[in-house]
């Protein structure tokens, strides 16, 4: 069973630099948050200010420049299956099948091949996967390979998941979907989860809280509660409680996407290609 | 709120025809299934076809130019016609020390190239993983690499104490590059994500090693073996032909010095035949290996 007590992420802190010909480079400045056990918790932010670079940080691929990044009061030193971790792009191995797959993390673990395909069996029926356990990645379509990236990345029972854009390459409909299917997963099994998204539905559909994070240096902008009830349906994102949460996620993202693409953008720019050609083609004026 | 109003359109038209909606794909003729695995396979049908015709036809012009003996400059005066080969061929088989050379050459293309795999696979592996050991071994690879394996011939005669030994030498320069160049350039593809996501379900040096960089790379270590064999194979058969005194390159050399025309066809035909086969054996191998990858 899940343990209540476990899965309390704490980043204080944080700060990554990286050396470049010009210098010291901030990416990530000044960032704390906190995730509860058994909490979701999304980050949003405008590519590139940084959000990956903190869920590698808490998976325990790079270490912060400054500042501390515990989970249940322990400083991460490396990777460990105590930390899930669904990246964006399939990460299924493509020499294992949907069964071993799954079973890849328990075998680093050292359990004997009968139990862990017996525990492996036992979780792809309860994902619904049972049909495809002996199916290698490549049959399988993008969400079914996102389902099964989940469904091995909680078979060692890890105390936190972490989520980079997992459904970023998935089409509209099958987000909806794999978004249900992630909050049942999460509800039944109590995990503390960190979501990264760009996504502004996704992060309210999914999340007890948002972070907003600002445009490189990456900081955090703003902390939302998202007050929706539980269990969540799709039909809530039409509500207007939905609505608001999304209107002003827009407008806090917004600014930071702007300065994103590099300072400011004019009002004429936004029209469009704002220079008057007169009837004049564009080949002939350059 | 503004009403939208959506209407179903499957719901709310009738059928176009009254019933008569059944799928085509059903209503097939008896005995439909031969028909469809004909359809199915109709483009191996006609590769296959096409092939054996194209040989008929290769075969059939070979006669004709050596049978009527030909001279459009190139002069097919001496050259044996199909006919001839086929009986050169017959009287071959039911002698024993033809044998002997096939067998004399498989074995010292089964010994080079297993050496050669045997030692540029792990090395590969390895210099793939750990940088310091390509920043050592890579320039020497590098100096060594564009040396054909027949350039080797007199240092291998000198280097070795049998001929024998020297042979299998040339075989195995000839395959050790190919292989582990391609080895290297298998390491150097292995998908990131794949690496970090088993790093994420506890996986530690060792493992990472043996579960994702080795299965990673193993289409292109078997693309290194093709190439490898077929190295194997022209090394092989210039060292026999230089300083050999059995195997299948030795005999289409001697059959020339001794005026055997039909035997330097029969040799080369062997020759060809075994490495068909062989490039043939490393494909099964690689299909049993690496059952993931769709055949082609």
């Amino acid at each position: 069973m899940a343990e209540k007590s476990r899965g309390l992420i704490e980043v204080r802190d944080f700060c990554l630099r990286y050396e470049t010909m010009e210098g010291a480079v901030e990416a990530v400045s000044n960032v704390s948050l906190t995730v509860q056990p058994g909490e979701f918790v999304s980050i949003i932010g405008p590519s590139g200010c940084g959000k990956s670079t903190l869920l590698n940080a808490l998976a325990g691929f790079l270490k912060p420049s400054s500042g501390r990044v515990t989970v249940d009061g322990e400083t991460i030193s490396g990777p460990s299956a105590d930390r899930g971790m669904i990246f964006q792009q399939y990460s299924l191995f493509p020499w294992m099948t949907v069964r071993e797959n799954v079973e890849f993390g328990l075998k680093m673990r050292g359990i004997r091949r009968g139990e862990r395909e017996r525990q492996a069996r036992t979780l792809l029926g309860l994902a619904g996967l049972t049909p495809f356990e002996d199916y290698y990645p490549d049959r399988l379509s993008g969400g079914m390979k996102q389902r099964v990236g989940i469904v091995r990345a909680l078979a060692t029972g890890p105390r936190i998941l972490l989520l980079d854009e997992p459904f970023g390459a998935l089409d509209a409909q099958t987000r909806l979907i794999m978004q249900q299917i992630l909050t049942n997963m999460w509800q039944r099994l109590k995990i503390s989860v960190l979501f990264v998204t760009h996504d502004l539905d996704e992060a309210i559909f999914l999340s007890d809280r948002v972070y907003v994070m600002t445009a490189r240096p990456g900081s955090i902008k703003a902390e939302i509660v998202v007050p929706l009830q539980r269990p969540r349906q799709p039909a809530m994102t039409l509500s207007s409680e939905f609505l608001g949460l999304r209107r002003g996620l827009m407008s806090l993202i917004r600014e930071e996407s702007i300065r994103a693409m590099g300072g400011e953008v004019s009002a004429e720019a936004m029209k469009g290609l704002a220079i008057d050609l007169e009837g004049q083609d564009l080949a002939a004026l350059l | 709120m503004e009403a939208v109003a959506i209407r179903s359109t499957a719901s709310s038209e009738p059928p176009l025809m009254g019933g008569g909606s059944q799928p085509a794909l059903q209503s097939q003729p008896a005995g439909g299934r031969t028909h469809r695995w004909l359809r199915l396979h109709r483009a191996e049908f006609r590769a296959t076809l096409i092939g054996l015709v194209s040989l008929a036809v290769f075969v059939a012009l070979w006669q004709y130019l050596t049978a009527n003996r030909i001279t459009l400059y190139v002069r097919f005066l001496n050259i044996p016609t199909p006919v001839d080969v086929l009986g050169r061929a017959v009287i071959a088989l039911h002698n024993p020390v033809f044998g002997d050379h096939v067998l004399i050459s498989c074995r010292r293309i089964l010994l080079g190239f297993l050496l050669a795999g045997g030692i540029a696979v792990p090395f590969g592996l390895l210099m793939g993983r750990y940088r310091i050991l390509r920043e050592i071994a890579f320039p020497i690879c590098e100096v060594l690499r564009p040396i054909p394996a027949i350039a080797w011939v007199p240092m291998a005669i000198m280097l070795w104490p049998t001929n024998e030994g020297s042979i299998v030498f040339i075989t195995f320069l000839g395959s050790f590059f190919p292989i582990l160049i391609n080895t290297l350039q298998g390491m150097a593809s292995v998908d990131p994500v794949l690496v970090r996501a088993a790093r994420c379900l506890g996986a530690r040096e060792a493992a990472v090693f043996r579960e994702v960089y080795l299965p990673a790379s193993l289409p292109q270590i078997f693309t290194g073996l093709t190439v490898g064999m077929g190295v194997a194979w022209v090394s092989l058969i210039a060292a026999e032909m230089i300083s050999g005194q059995f195997g299948i390159g030795y005999f289409t050399w001697e059959a020339y010095s001794l005026v055997q025309y039909s035997d330097i066809a029969l040799g080369m035909i062997t020759i060809g035949l075994l490495g068909l086969a062989s490039s043939f054996a490393i494909r099964i191998v690689g299909r049993l290996v690496m059952p993931w990858v769709a055949p082609r």
